[in-house]
């Protein structure tokens, strides 16, 4: 039975019948329709943003930690233009989102009408699909078209474009079970044949090791199940990219930590020197490979990855493998079974002999003050005093973040957001605010540094408004401290712009939100400090005043290959070439 | 007739391709790309070649199954032969593209492009040209007593030829379609 309903209605008819129950938004006068219709309903709930920006982030937060697209909806103009960022992102990281923009009316489009933008074209190379609906008739099985396609083989955001008109306008409503979704089905299961190959080398493999990433995470817990069962079966050494982090836990034995520009040493001489690297949902990003020329130069290659193109696309390997983690894993896992498969032990043991090696360098060591706090120290306490909660953890872009990939233990998957691919400095407050969401009684915590704090603080209002008791813990080095880290080693210690002046007083600012803020500088006082912001019942502004020269180690300068890392201080002089600092 | 009726051929990822994708030279393919014709779906495509720079030498696009909102878009492009395989890739990904097809891979195709020569000349440069035009199976669609405009139809390099027969005799004006491009055989 088809029934007819204005168009508004149906956005959020076709919301609920996808399983909507929150939306992440801002309104404006090219959605007043849509926000009508959400006013006269209780299903779903609508989070009132600061920023069209942080909309996104926070259906990003929502979507990485639910496993479920997340769902925006801004107006036309500057509505949408302010969400593009967020889109980029959210593309950039694989992350399902359907963002629903209004438009000005279709007999408008074209006249550089108030608040008209070219949403669809701004936004095609930004989002994995967009649509702009020009009909009524059409814009229910649009949606629906739209959530599959977020959602379906590599996950990404989708925009669809409504014009104002279109909102006002009735039509029949089509039934999520009528839509068409048949001409966008992506392969799923990978090449038994493949499969069986990889099979093989992994039974003969001396020095194997698994390299894995944020692909795990989006096929959906059931991979990350599989995994640790293979890594059980095989004994593997294992290793993730910063997008993949809890697919694998930082406890198991066969952890050796993230890879990568600053992965752990053993994490990336596993990498360099392996004769057998099974990549499972990672793309060989460049932070990740360094020199491509000399990227793991001893190692035959498999890949397994959703998306065809990620396959070939910067490293050329051996075992191409098309298809979802979870369904390439299991029968991966089906094959090593059936065949009474049994690995290399003699190799395996020498390898791991090995590995123990590098693993006692202690890559992450630093020197500890009793006068200021570190930032590693002021991680290690947060770990310490927050493991086993139920806890979520969202970060900025900078120092801060690659030392809490380094210094906190995910032990599984969907509790680490982080923005990867786009590196965004003003991610993590508002999608920690959308994880919050998701996760009203969870221990969500930010971890920032202050200058991307600032980029969306404005969310804090929206923390406040909707109860999400998030934890900023800001470490403030007073620094755009990965800018001046690079400018320390590459431009001469010129250290042009990169302090972060005239900040605010952050136990001030959060009063004036009417939230918690702390202030700490003592590293006696830490423990104390942060055990009152996980215990106090409400937003929290922490603002942890740290080391503020401290660089971020271990580090691979761009344009070295991996056995060329730097541990510390010592290793520092003149390490990046011209080459090099021509990279980012 | 369908336009998704085109001859599946060995593809980059097949278990028998024998190129050498570590190779430097540049070769120039032809692509066949079937897609939803809706709008924006032509920008989705150039913007991709423009985002991820890669080079379009030659591109066609016209519906070519009505019924099924199907249109085909010919694209000649060149790149190193793992270029041509992430642009077979990145166009595959496209959710609006139905079908990529490397015919320059899958196996011996027919080319064709059509062009119109506007040529200006009196006395013997005149005669030169209409003779040349016959020689190449041009036909003569508009003429004034002082210029021709020619209809020719091949491969490129044959338009190229004439192009270059053309110039000194008085070419005034060229147009040509791009390429349109099938799979020899059934
Ligand atoms: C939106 C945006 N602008 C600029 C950058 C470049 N950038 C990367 S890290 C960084 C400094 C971040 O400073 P802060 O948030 O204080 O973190 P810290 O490195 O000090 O821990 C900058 C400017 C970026 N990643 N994102
Ligand atoms: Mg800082």
């Amino acid at each position: 039975m088809t029934k007819q309903m204005t168009g508004a209605k149906m956005v959020v008819q076709a919301l609920k019948d996808q399983g909507v129950d929150v939306v992440f938004g801002y309104p404006g006068g090219a959605v007043l329709p849509i926000y009508d219709e959400i006013f006269q309903q209780n299903d779903i709930r609508h989070i009132l943003v600061r920023h069209e920006q942080g909309a996104v982030h926070m259906a990003e937060g929502y979507a990485r930690s639910t496993g479920k697209p997340g769902v925006v909806l801004v107006t036309s103009g500057p509505g949408a233009t302010n969400a593009v960022t967020g889109l980029v992102d959210a593309l950039m990281d694989s992350i399902p989102l359907v963002v629903l923009t209004g438009q000005v009316p279709t007999f408008m489009i074209g006249t550089d009408g108030f608040q008209e933008a070219d949403t669809v074209g701004i936004t095609r190379p930004c989002t994995k699909h967009n649509w702009l609906v020009k009909d009524t008739a059409k814009l229910s099985e649009t949606i629906h078209q739209a959530f599959h396609v977020a959602t379906s083989g590599r996950p990404g955001p989708v925009l669809i474009d409504i014009p104002k008109d279109v909102q006002f306008a009735q039509a029949d409503y089509t039934p999520m079970e009528k839509a068409r979704v048949q001409h966008y089905q992506p392969r799923k299961t990978g090449d038994a044949e493949q499969i069986a190959r990889l099979v093989e080398m992994m039974e003969q493999a001396e020095r194997p090791v698994f390299y894995t990433g944020g692909g795990v995470i989006n096929s959906g817990p059931r991979a990350s199940a599989l995994l640790r069962e293979l890594v059980a079966a095989t004994d593997f050494p294992i290793t993730s990219t910063l997008m993949g982090l809890g697919s694998y836990p930082a406890s198991g034995k066969n952890w050796l930590g993230m890879l990568g520009m600053h992965g752990l040493y053993e994490a990336n001489l596993a990498m360099h020197g392996c004769d057998l690297m099974i990549n499972v949902g990672a793309r060989f990003d460049d932070r990740i490979t360094g020199r491509v020329k000399d990227f793991s130069p001893h190692s035959r290659k498999a890949h397994i990855d959703i998306d065809p193109s990620s396959i070939n696309k910067v490293i050329r390997v051996d075992v191409p493998i098309v298809g979802d983690v979870t369904l390439v894993l299991e029968e991966v896992l089906r094959q090593w079974k059936a065949r009474g498969s049994k690995t290399n032990k003699a190799g395996l043991t020498k390898w791991w002999k090995q590995i123990a090696e590098w693993r006692a360098v202690d890559c992450l060591s630093f020197k500890n003050s009793e006068k200021t706090i570190k930032p590693q120290h002021a991680l290690q306490r947060l770990e310490a005093l927050t493991k086993g909660m139920d806890r979520y953890i969202t970060t900025e872009v900078g120092q801060h973040q690659m030392w809490a990939a380094q210094f906190l233990g995910f032990e599984d998957p969907n509790r680490w957001m982080t923005s990867g691919g786009l590196g965004t400095m003003g991610y993590g407050l508002p999608a920690s605010i959308g994880v919050q969401i998701a996760h009203p009684d969870a221990l969500v915590i930010n971890v920032a540094g202050e200058a991307s704090w600032l980029m969306n603080m404005q969310e804090m209002g929206t923390a406040m408004q909707f109860r999400a008791p998030v934890k900023q813990f800001i470490l403030n080095n007073e620094r755009l401290g990965m800018v001046r880290q690079w400018q320390e080693l590459l431009h001469g210690e010129r250290y042009s712009h990169s302090w972060s002046d005239a900040l605010p007083d952050f136990v001030k600012l959060a009063e004036a939100f009417g939230c918690k803020g702390i202030k700490c500088q003592d590293p006696k006082d830490l423990d104390d400090a942060i055990m009152e912001m996980i215990r106090y019942d409400g937003p929290v502004i922490f603002d942890c005043l740290v080391e503020k020269h401290e660089n971020c180690f271990p580090m691979i300068p761009s344009g070295k290959p991996h056995n060329e890392m730097l541990l510390g201080e010592a290793d520092t002089q003149g390490v990046i070439g011209a080459k090099g600092a021509v990279l980012v | 007739m369908s336009a998704l009726n085109i001859k599946k051929g060995s593809t980059s990822h097949s278990a028998y391709d024998l190129r050498d994708h570590n190779a430097t030279v540049i070769e120039s393919h032809t692509l066949a790309v079937i897609v939803e014709n809706e709008p924006g779906v032509l920008a989705r495509v150039i913007g991709l070649f423009a985002g991820r720079g890669y080079n379009i030498d030659s591109l066609t696009v016209a519906e070519v199954d009505h019924t099924g909102h199907r249109s085909r878009i010919t694209i000649v492009t060149s790149g190193t032969p793992a270029v041509i395989d992430q642009i077979e890739a990145q166009l595959g990904r496209l959710v609006a593209v139905y079908e990529v097809h490397d015919l320059t891979a899958e196996g011996p195709c027919v080319q064709r492009e059509l062009a119109l020569f506007k040529v200006a000349g009196k006395g013997d440069a005149r005669i030169e040209a209409l003779r040349l035009a016959e020689i190449f199976r041009a036909n003569v669609v508009d003429s004034t007593l002082e210029s021709f405009v020619f209809e020719i139809t091949g491969t490129p390099e044959k338009i190229d030829a004439f192009a270059d027969l053309m110039r000194p005799l008085g070419l005034r004006e060229l147009a040509r379609t791009g390429v349109a491009a099938l799979s020899r055989g059934a």
